[in-house]
């Protein structure tokens, strides 16, 4: 198939200048696709496949964010590809919400192929080439599924998504476990897949035409525009990892090489959260009330397990996968109150909810691609994933540090970072409510907020515990003490990720203009008008009276206290500073072993909220010659849904086992029973 | 930005730099009457930060750059803080830099720099006080957006000027999302402000302390940063209080005369309010550090429950 599409990209006419953006980032598809069959050319040739070839799919990415860029402002485009089926072209469209998630693709894709540039190492499972030619795969089929029109363009690029990914995922095929966490995702990657063809089933209304201009021209029965709704809701939830069908993401993203796992979680789940936003207000019509609060109570139920689950890990990787989970809860919480409030015919309100979503997307892209690249610049540095071994690394290794550093206040919500416009965004939509017409509504509104505040508390607790236990203190293993620190190229690609984070955090308002770009055809309002009447350096949704925020203004005046109190103090006094050992209250004989682990640092959380886990711990007595404390924790998901599904599948499986035989002529005789049937059957019929 | 909000906004500064570890003292001073003790000087917590800045700055042989850039983050974002809440007057150029939600983060910022500086030396005390910080922090940091949430729902506005504004024009009456408000934020100033029922600031037995434990490896003009920055935290969650609840005495824009009169009643106020924080203190027994996450859970639940009532009320 990919030759066919390379095939395809070499268009008739040769006149660059009256192609249109959208032929433009088909090229960019098409360069992706040649740098992988480049590849598998220098299969073995690891130094070029890394210091050419993925820089040169960074390149692509840059060129992708640059169009996207451009084509968010720009007036949809529209083209049709004569690959796929005879009388089923590839529809493509290019409009402004397919636009902004390209952008995040290219801006995402920039820093990880620079990253991955640097990354990969000799003797790591599949061969470097190989690698290369999935990875491109993975980022074409995610670009080229964002671009499709039509059920079938979008299901095989989905399809195509899922394979690049699950392949990237077991890269280190070696290993048991690696083996399994690929299993898992594969089968619940399909079980969303099912559910979207079913959704897309029902949005073409029996019409037998799979184009998404003909689904959003029909307008369906609520009970059936509710059964697409929830299939989406089932599908892209699965790819997004809305609890309960979370579960493969704490699996195959610590299993994933990092710069793969960054691209799943900063990219690919987003590309479910597009999914959901394309049939949620572009292809249904109408959305009734209650779909809002079933988006926002998932979004609720996932961001706080996420988060409790982030904050009790001792694995870095799946620490950081727990916090995706939380994320995407918080982009659904935002979803679903845009979907609240536009049934409700408050629009603006609506418009709100959803640039806090959209900026969200970004800016969780930016910052969980530079932690989960920061993490594999520590495992490649120490071999170590297990936070318990880790610990003082700013030393060793300051370049990824203070690169993570930014990542982790990011992450943690706070001011002046991209994580904090978004939450604050979202905050100020629950707050601006003024009534909706249904007293429940109106309860569930104030405690979803309560809600979303503990989230983002949590999440400065489970970020403190992540880059306290890995970076600061000393090293718990001797061996840390020779960490090398990340090379240019990773340095490269964690800059530019760090600097996103900056960016957004600090010039949110251009953000907001290519969000109110996608929210104004998905709604018709937007929020960007009364932005832009407020001025560049303040942030009010409404008018400055009623909500206000300045990331520059807020950085500027903490900077000038913090020089001010530096200049008094060395002016006033003197600068002097000895160094020595650490006081610790005077007790002599610390070891590194005496700071918290991770399992300490969580403990406080696990406590609080035991209800939560299914945890079996077992403590040693006073008497023990060597204590040991163990303590294990698992979702009670595992326990209470997949298990039992498990082995209902089994009994089944072990029921149609009595039909197979194994003797030809038994076959033969089930083949002439259904014909004598099925004979039976239309003579009746008829 | 016209010239009177200026100069209010840089009374306020200046205000609270000057006052905040008066206030302290004052606490100080109090609680000692209370338990029938000598009390020190008023002005001992000034001559205390003289000392500490004239003294050398003595660090761990492995502390890294982020140990010594702590102190200046979270003075920085304490003194912000206490510029943007309006006590003097309600025109504030800085304000609209921050509303209540950017506040409440201006706070988890301090929180999380210091919980990392306390982890970076990796002393068995330092982390364990940043775990209890942080402990403390993500059950009082919902608990108190909850209650500027009630606040700003009552007001319509998240910005804390307008919230004050219009608090302040309501006739006097006891509001029951405000009262339950009230409570909800009592407990939380008390255990962000390492007060009684949580910690003791007064204790130095390392097992039960939590922000004496954070700061331990610190001296010298570190120290002096983070204790200003301490006695200014305590100042500015006072002035919320008094926003949120005695919103009356605060000068309206364009008002200069006003300006000035509004620096007595402050000072009265937060001397009435230190009393009775003293007061509070004295009267209540230090709980289990496992005792806190129930104390902070109830101040979040009843911060709930009061916007819930507004909702439900209308008042």
């Amino acid at each position: 198939m990919t030759q066919a599409l390379a095939s395809a990209l070499a268009p008739a006419v040769f006149d660059p200048g009256s192609w249109l953006r959208l032929d433009w980032i088909l090229i960019v598809v098409g360069a992706w696709l040649f740098v992988g069959i480049l590849g598998i050319v220098w299969l073995r040739r690891f130094r070029v496949v890394a210091q050419v070839l993925f820089p040169l799919g960074a390149l692509g990415g840059l060129a992708l964010l640059a169009l996207a860029l451009g084509a968010v402002f720009a007036p949809p485009q529209v083209a049709e590809l004569p690959i796929g089926l005879p009388q089923l072209h590839y529809h493509l469209r290019l409009d402004s919400l397919a636009a902004y998630f390209l952008a995040v693709i290219g801006v995402a894709g920039v820093g990880v192929s620079a990253f991955a540039a640097g990354y990969f190492r000799h003797g790591e499972g599949t061969p470097p080439g190989l690698l290369c030619l999935e990875y491109h795969v993975f980022l074409a089929s995610m670009t080229m599924l964002v671009l499709a029109a039509d059920a079938y363009a979008f299901m095989t690029m989905w399809e195509t998504m899922a394979l690049a990914s699950y392949f990237l995922v077991v890269a280190n095929h070696r290993l048991p476990e690696i083996r399994s966490a690929g299993y898992l995702y594969l089968l619940l990657a399909h079980v969303g897949a099912i559910a979207i063809l079913l959704c897309f089933g029902v949005l073409q209304a029996n019409t037998g035409d799979y184009t998404f201009a003909n689904m959003r021209a029909q307008h369906l029965a609520p009970g059936w525009a509710a059964a697409a709704f929830l299939l989406a809701v089932l599908g892209f939830g699965a790819k997004a990892g809305i609890v309960p069908l979370h579960v493969w993401l704490p699996e195959a993203h610590p299993a994933a090489p990092s710069p793969v796992s960054a691209l799943m979680s900063a990219v690919m789940l987003k590309t479910a959260v597009y999914g959901l936003l394309r049939v949620t207000f572009d292809l249904l019509h109408d959305a009734p009330w209650w779909w809002g609060t079933v988006l926002f109570a998932l979004g609720i139920a996932s961001a706080l397990f996420g988060v409790l689950f982030s904050a009790v890990q001792t694995d870095m990787k799946r620490l950081l996968a727990y916090s995706s989970i939380e994320n995407i809860g918080l982009l659904f919480v935002g979803i679903g109150l845009a979907v609240l409030f536009r049934a409700f015919g408050m629009l603006p309100l609506a418009a709100l909810a959803l640039t806090a979503a959209l900026v969200h997307v970004v800016s969780h892209a930016l910052f969980k691609s530079l932690l989960f690249l920061g993490t594999g610049c520590v495992l490649h540095a120490t071999g170590e994933r297990n936070l318990g071994r880790l610990g003082g690394l700013i030393r060793t290794m300051p370049w990824v540090a203070w690169t993570m550093l930014l990542g982790v206040l990011a992450s943690a919500g706070l001011p002046p970072l991209g994580g904090f416009v978004a939450e604050w965004l979202l905050l100020q939509g629950f707050l601006f409510t003024p009534l909706l017409p249904d007293g429940f509504l109106n309860m569930l509104v104030p405690v979803g907020a309560a809600a979303v505040a503990l989230v983002a508390a949590l999440a400065g607790y489970a970020m403190v515990k992540f880059f306290g236990v890995v970076f600061l203190g000393q090293p718990r293993e001797a061996r840390l003490a020779k960490a090398r620190d990340a090379r240019p190229w990773e340095r490269a690609g964690l800059l530019w990720l760090a600097a996103g984070c900056v960016a957004v955090g600090l010039f949110p308002i251009p953000l907001i203009e290519m969000a109110d770009r996608v929210t104004q055809p998905l709604l018709g309002a937007g929020i960007a008008a009364t932005v832009r009447a407020n001025g560049w350096l303040l942030l009010a949704p409404d008018s400055v009276a009623r909500a206000s925020y300045s990331p520059l203004l807020f950085l500027g005046v903490v900077v000038a206290i913090c020089a001010a109190a530096y200049l008094a103090v060395r002016r006033r006094y003197h600068g002097r500073l000895r160094r020595a050992a650490p006081w610790d209250c005077g007790f002599p004989a610390q070891t590194p072993r005496m700071q918290d682990t991770a399992e300490g640092f969580g403990q406080p959380i696990r406590q609080i909220f035991e209800p939560f886990f299914r945890m079996r711990r077992s403590l040693p007595s006073p008497f023990d010659r060597n204590p040991r404390y163990e303590v294990t924790i698992e979702d009670h998901v595992w326990h209470w849904i997949y298990r039992p599904v498990a082995g209902a599948v089994e009994r089944i499986a072990r029921l149609f086992a009595l039909v197979q035989q194994g003797r030809i002529a038994v076959y033969l005789l089930y083949s002439f029973l259904t014909l004598i049937a099925m004979l039976i059957v239309t003579k009746a019929w008829h | 930005m016209n010239p009177t909000g200026t100069v209010a906004q840089l009374l306020e500064l200046l205000l609270a730099l000057l006052f905040a570890p008066l206030l302290s003292g004052w606490v100080n001073q109090c609680r000692a009457w209370l338990q029938n003790k000598s009390a020190p000087s008023l002005l001992q917590p000034y001559w205390m930060l003289d000392k500490l800045f004239a003294k050398d700055v003595v660090i761990a042989q492995h502390a890294s750059p982020l140990f010594r850039t702590a102190p200046y983050v979270v003075f920085g974002a304490m003194t912000l803080a206490c510029g943007i809440v309006p006590t003097l007057s309600i025109d504030l150029p800085l304000a609209p830099a921050a509303d209540a939600i950017a506040l409440v983060g201006l706070f988890a910022l301090a929180r999380v720099f210091i919980s990392l500086a306390a982890m970076d030396v990796g002393t068995a005390f330092g982390t364990l006080g940043a775990r209890r910080e942080m402990l403390v922090g993500f059950l009082a940091e919902p608990a108190l957006l909850t209650v500027l949430f009630s606040a700003s729902l009552i007001t319509r506005s998240t910005s804390l000027p307008s919230i004050v504004a219009t608090l302040g024009h309501r006739e006097f009456a006891i509001y029951p999302s405000l009262a339950f408000a009230g409570v909800a934020f009592t407990m939380v100033s008390l255990a962000e402000n390492a007060r009684v029922p949580v910690d003791n600031p007064a204790t130095h037995l390392e097992l039960t302390m939590i922000h004496e434990a954070l700061i331990l490896e610190y001296s010298g003009r570190h120290l002096a940063l983070l204790e200003w920055a301490a006695s200014l935290k305590l100042f500015a969650y006072s002035c919320i209080g008094l926003a949120l609840f005695f919103p009356w005495g605060v000068a309206e824009a364009g008002a200069p005369l006003a300006i000035v009169l509004a620096v007595p009643v402050l000072l009265a106020k937060l001397a009435i309010g230190g009393a009775a924080l003293a007061l509070v203190e004295t009267i209540s027994a230090k709980m289990r550090i496992f005792r806190v996450p129930e104390f902070l859970a109830t101040a979040f639940l009843l911060a709930v429950l009061g916007m819930l009532v507004h909702l439900l009320l209308g008042a």
